[in-house]
């Protein structure tokens, strides 16, 4: 008996429909999101994350309507990103069903509201999501850096020492997202997960590469995640859940199945 | 009708439990209605009540002090089926080690431990903290929550605290993270839960359905 290995696919979202862009360019329509968040629970599926890739202010409110009509059909965690800027943004996605939201760019710019984050909804709703680059060349020890702006923007900040500082602030889990991987398909960066799963004592989400099957299992073998993200593998009916279940249980990886 | 009150003390996220209430009402074609409200009053008029809670045990505990919670559940308890949900169930205990140490409410007999920094599984791997995620509960004893969910059902955990108690025959489930932990316990007409039911799908699901159904008796 033991913890299930998570996995988790996620919907980016733009105006109430669900999108996936390669390297945030080329992006196709992959249907509507609650009926998709259904699909996806209905195959076992142990999360859902949604990113509102848009978040503009005209389109929060189609945001939240879209949460709340996926948390009356889905029971299984919802994770909201994208936009969440505020503690009335949380207190807003929390109302509408969510589980947790994910804090990007406005912990960035501000670490401590990660901080009154955790201490006013509790750290188990409070994500922390990384968009980390490889900073370091061919031989040298490995560096990443957190960048923002669907990784147009470097911030100088090395990516461990930020999540054990988020973790400091009562970050709950990290969602940590490898912008060189991130629409490649040639899997996770294993270096980067491992690094940041053995610095902190919460959970690590690995994100950002996935092509195939093995590379959700090596994210947990080799990366040392605990759960893994994926979303153009299902979306576009290449693999099922179920599918990336059975192939983890095969590799020894503890499943829900 | 079957009036469900879901207690809000202003602490975390009641909407998705009772949105997987009012969903579990429309597939068993039950008349419910589904409140979420502090109201001594209408919590009392309600048919079954239930006892949600997320975050800090002393945030918790300070609001559930401040609008007199504790009297509103151990009321309920005397008289109706009551379930309770993660700090809900922690706040039913005798003491957290949580926030330097809280006492909770002493409604039921156990005491609230962290799982410490340096958890590990058998085979020495270093277990993450919150325990986040499905795993298996094993049902130790019969109950009218667990009628059609199969023994050893995964359901969705998501804490650093678990509770321990003496009082084994109140306990109806464990789980295992490094240590054995309580996953729920029962006592007369209370349920409660460490894992969260209206996260755990199918299983999850049953049991609420099975609380709507409950009379409160074994």
């Amino acid at each position: 008996m033991a913890l299930a290995k998570r996995i988790i696919p996620c919907l980016d979202c733009d105006k109430g429909r669900v999108v996936k862009g390669v390297k945030f360019v080329d992006i196709r329509d992959a249907g509507d999101p609650v009926e998709v968040s259904r699909r996806y629970s209905d195959a076992g599926a142990d999360e859902i994350t949604f990113l509102d890739i848009t978040a503009s202010h005209e389109d929060r409110a189609t945001t939240v309507d879209t949460v709340s009509a996926i948390a009356g059909q889905v029971f299984i965690p919802l994770t909201v990103g994208g936009g969440i800027r505020m503690l009335d943004d949380i207190r807003t996605m929390l109302n509408a069903g969510a589980d947790k939201v994910a804090i990007n760019t406005a912990a960035v710019d501000n670490p401590e509201f990660v901080r009154e984050a955790s201490e006013r909804f509790g750290s188990q709703c409070i994500v922390v999501a990384v968009d980390a680059k490889q900073v370091s060349a061919k031989g040298e020890p490995h560096k990443w850096e957190i960048f923002t702006h669907g990784g147009r923007n470097p911030t100088g900040i090395d990516v461990i020492e930020w999540i054990e500082r988020m973790v400091d602030c009562g970050a709950g889990e990290i969602l940590l997202t490898s912008m060189d991987r991130d629409g490649t398909k040639i899997g996770f960066d294993l270096a980067l997960n491992k690094a940041a799963s053995n610095a902190v004592r919460v959970p690590i989400i690995a994100s950002g590469g996935v092509g195939n099957l093995e590379h959700l299992a090596e994210g947990v073998l080799l990366g040392e995640a605990d759960a893994v993200l994926a979303a153009s593998i299902f979306h576009f009916g290449e693999f099922t859940i179920q599918e990336a279940k059975q192939h983890m249980a095969s590799r020894g990886i503890e499943v829900r199945l | 009708m079957n009036r469900i009150a879901v207690i809000d003390y202003g602490m975390g996220n009641l909407h998705s439990v009772a949105k997987a209430v009012e969903h579990v009402g429309r597939v068993l074609s039950q008349d419910i209605e589904v409140l979420v409200t502090p109201d001594a009053q209408k919590i009392a008029a309600a048919d079954r009540v239930i006892f949600p809670g997320v975050g800090a045990i002393r945030d918790c505990m300070a609001e559930i002090n401040r609008l007199n919670v504790g009297q509103i559940v151990e009321d309920a308890m005397k008289s109706k089926p009551v379930l309770a949900i993660c700090v809900g169930m922690q706040a039913l205990m005798n003491h957290s080690e949580e926030n330097g140490g809280v006492d909770c409410l002493g409604l039921m007999d156990g005491t609230v431990r962290y799982f410490g920094d340096d958890l590990r599984d058998e085979s020495g791997q270093r277990l993450k903290v919150p325990h986040m995620g499905w795993n298996e509960v094993k049902q130790s004893q019969d109950h009218p929550l667990w009628k059609d969910v199969p023994d050893h059902s995964r359901f969705y955990f998501v804490h650093s605290y678990y509770v321990q108690t003496a009082a084994q025959e109140q306990v109806t489930g464990t789980t295992h993270y490094g240590t054995e932990v309580v996953a729920s316990v029962a006592d007369d007409n209370i349920f409660a839960t460490q894992f969260h039911p209206e996260k755990s799908q199918t299983a999850g699901l049953t049991l609420l359905r099975n609380f709507l159904n409950w009379d409160g008796q074994r």
